[in-house]
């Protein structure tokens, strides 16, 4: 329909055939302007920026991108480097937790408000606000409850419950326990939303049949709503697993990598070598992990989504 | 009285009225019910949990968080604290509070949703009613680059901003919000032009309305609701944004979130809790609001964000 438009205007416009140049550029020209800020975003930023950065990781940059070219060097260097190896560690670790119980909690969650229950949307507000506020607030409030001395240990340790212990915070081995307490007060609300809106998608037959041979409603849930909501699903993980391998602000307020380096996180080595390490070179190299990273979450998904030629609009 | 029974569609046969009808009541403390209702409940106050810790905590004196009960109420409530987060609290040397981080949210935040979505909602009517060679494949290409982590981009972005020669400006994190707010927001105008009925953008082009008027007299009167979701969508995730504004701001422009976390981490001599909680509730606070004013349009706005892809 578009494109009878856009004919009919072009013959307006020219009556002999128009040259290439003046077809690329001119024809269509407004919509042509209006879509600039997004042609440039792609080509510069989302493309240009990104060839950048996995050029310049191969090279010995250090205050200035103006190094020569050295090949894995820098990634030799990454790999050989213990707050390098616990950044990924950590992230493989926190991320894996983080991911099945966003999950898992989600779909509870989501399950328990959809069984009719009286105040349904008190519930689903009280579930999703820690979702609009930020990163940085999350990690301050935690780091807070979980102050050794005055937070919740303190407190219960001051109310009698003298051998009570919860210092993850400050506790190396359980730091990213911390962590993933933070987070999934941040995130599972909106993986609850998600779930929701999943659950209600599937027919209200599907219930009946069900009811009518007498499977059992957990049975249900697990061998059939749960299969009809892959796509749900798959948005769910692209979107929590996209999240967590950008996890930064999290950990800058609630641990800023402490102690020691034992919550340190690739997106903060990243930072902290790019701007304020003068390491320039090996900035680059974490960051092009990163990418890599999101590809492997984001190649299958995009296969499953769009391989089969248009089977999806 | 049968005659209007009849006319309101009440069956004129006599019913059986003795016995009781429908399905049986049921009772509201089943033990299915009572584990329904105390996990939700548990949940709920591992929710809530913080929010009250964080409230209870500003509103004591120090002497009183010393004290070292979290639960407990406030004796004696008072603002001092949130006084102090506001106008005094200090970074390093710095002791002018969250005041000049707020303005400077505010200053980030309002021209960066504006621009942003009106880039990305007219972006959205090319894509649906002005294709071009290309514009898919472009569309494509911005939609899974909004899965690039932010570290790949933000060396050569910050390069580039400084080449403009508006690194540490306050143009530079608007131009940076709107470049990577556009994925999404484009993706939610294009969907929503697209469920609007071609006749109408047809009709407009036969009677001679060009690109332009097009939009601004049929499209944008008729995308109010997507606009609300838009706004919230920018606004709460503007203000809550760290990296962006820790990076491409420069210290006279720092974001409130930047500030707190300074006020918060970086505290020299004895930390005073119930200043930094105070500190953390007011910034809090602007994406709180918004939250429980927009209610249910929160909701469709990050449902909306969950569709990208």
């Amino acid at each position: 329909m578009a494109e009878t438009a856009v004919r009919m205007e072009a013959g307006e416009r020219t009556t002999t055939r128009p040259g290439f140049l003046s077809r690329i550029f001119l024809h269509n020209l407004p919509a042509k302007i209006a879509a600039l800020p997004m042609v440039l975003t792609v080509l510069v930023v989302f493309v240009g920026c990104t060839i950048w950065t996995i050029y310049y990781s191969f090279t010995n940059s250090k205050l200035l991108p103006t190094g020569k070219f050295v090949g894995f060097d820098q990634y030799e260097r990454l790999f050989a480097t213990s707050r390098w190896n616990v950044s990924v560690w950590n992230l493989v670790a926190y991320g894996s937790m983080s991911l099945v119980f966003t999950l898992v909690i989600g779909f509870i969650l989501a399950v328990l408000i959809d069984q009719k229950i009286r105040f349904e949307s008190a519930f689903r507000t009280i579930m999703l606000y820690p979702f609009a506020l930020s990163f940085i607030v999350t990690g301050l409030v935690w780091q807070w409850i979980m102050n050794p001395t005055l937070g919740l240990q303190g407190t219960l340790r001051n109310l009698g419950w003298e051998n009570f212990t919860f210092d993850w915070i400050a506790n190396p081995r359980m730091v990213l326990f911390a962590l993933l307490i933070a987070g999934l007060w941040h995130g599972t609300g909106f993986c609850m939303v998600l779930m929701l809106a999943g659950l209600r998608g599937v027919d209200e037959e599907v219930w009946k049949a069900a009811r009518v041979d007498g499977i059992p409603t957990w049975r249900t849930y697990v061998s059939i709503v749960l299969p009809m909501m892959r796509g749900v699903l798959i948005t769910a993980i692209v979107i929590i697993g996209s999240g967590i391998v950008r996890l930064y602000d999290l950990v800058v307020a609630l641990t800023n990598g402490g102690p020691g380096i034992s919550s340190e996180v690739p997106a903060k080595y990243v930072f902290n070598y790019m701007f304020s390490g003068g390491n320039i070179g090996q900035g680059l190299a974490g960051a092009t992990m990163m990418l890599l990273t999101v590809l492997i979450i984001m190649i299958p998904w995009a296969y499953l989504e769009f391989g089969g030629k248009g089977r999806r609009a | 009285m049968s005659q209007t029974a009849t006319m309101t569609g009440q069956p004129a046969v006599a019913q059986d009225t003795s016995g009781p009808r429908g399905p049986r009541p049921k009772p509201f403390f089943t033990p299915k019910k009572v584990i329904l209702y105390t996990v939700l409940v548990f949940f709920s106050l591992y929710y809530l949990f913080p929010l009250y810790v964080m409230v209870v905590t500003s509103l004591k004196t120090m002497p009183e968080v010393r004290f070292g009960n979290i639960f407990a109420l406030p004796t004696a409530p008072n603002f001092d604290a949130w006084v102090k987060a506001w106008t005094s609290a200090c970074t390093g040397l710095n002791c002018n509070g969250l005041a000049p981080g707020f303005w400077n949210s505010v200053k980030i935040t309002i021209p960066s949703t504006i621009v942003s979505i009106f880039i990305a909602a007219v972006n959205g009517y090319a894509l649906v009613n002005w294709r071009f060679k290309g514009s898919e494949i472009f569309f494509s290409i911005l939609i899974f680059g909004s899965f690039i982590p932010y570290q790949v981009m933000l060396y050569p972005l910050v390069m580039i901003t400084r080449e403009m020669g508006i690194f540490g400006t306050l143009q530079a994190v608007i131009i940076i919000h709107t470049v990577f707010g556009m994925p999404i927001l484009t993706l939610l105008f294009r969907n929503y032009f697209a469920s609007l009925p071609q006749e109408l953008f047809k009709a407009a082009r036969v009677d001679g309305a060009g690109f332009w008027r097009i939009f601004f007299e049929i499209m944008l009167p008729m995308s109010l609701p997507i606009f609300v979701v838009a706004i919230i969508l920018q606004v709460t995730g503007i203000w809550n944004d760290f990296l962006f504004g820790v990076v491409f701001a420069g210290t006279q422009n720092y974001p409130m979130t930047v500030q707190l976390n300074n006020i918060v981490n970086s505290a020299q001599g004895t930390p005073e809790y119930n200043v930094n909680m105070a500190a953390t509730v007011l910034t809090g606070l602007v994406p709180l609001t918004v939250y429980f004013v927009s209610g249910k349009w929160f909701v469709r706005g990050v449902a909306a964000g969950a569709v990208k892809g």
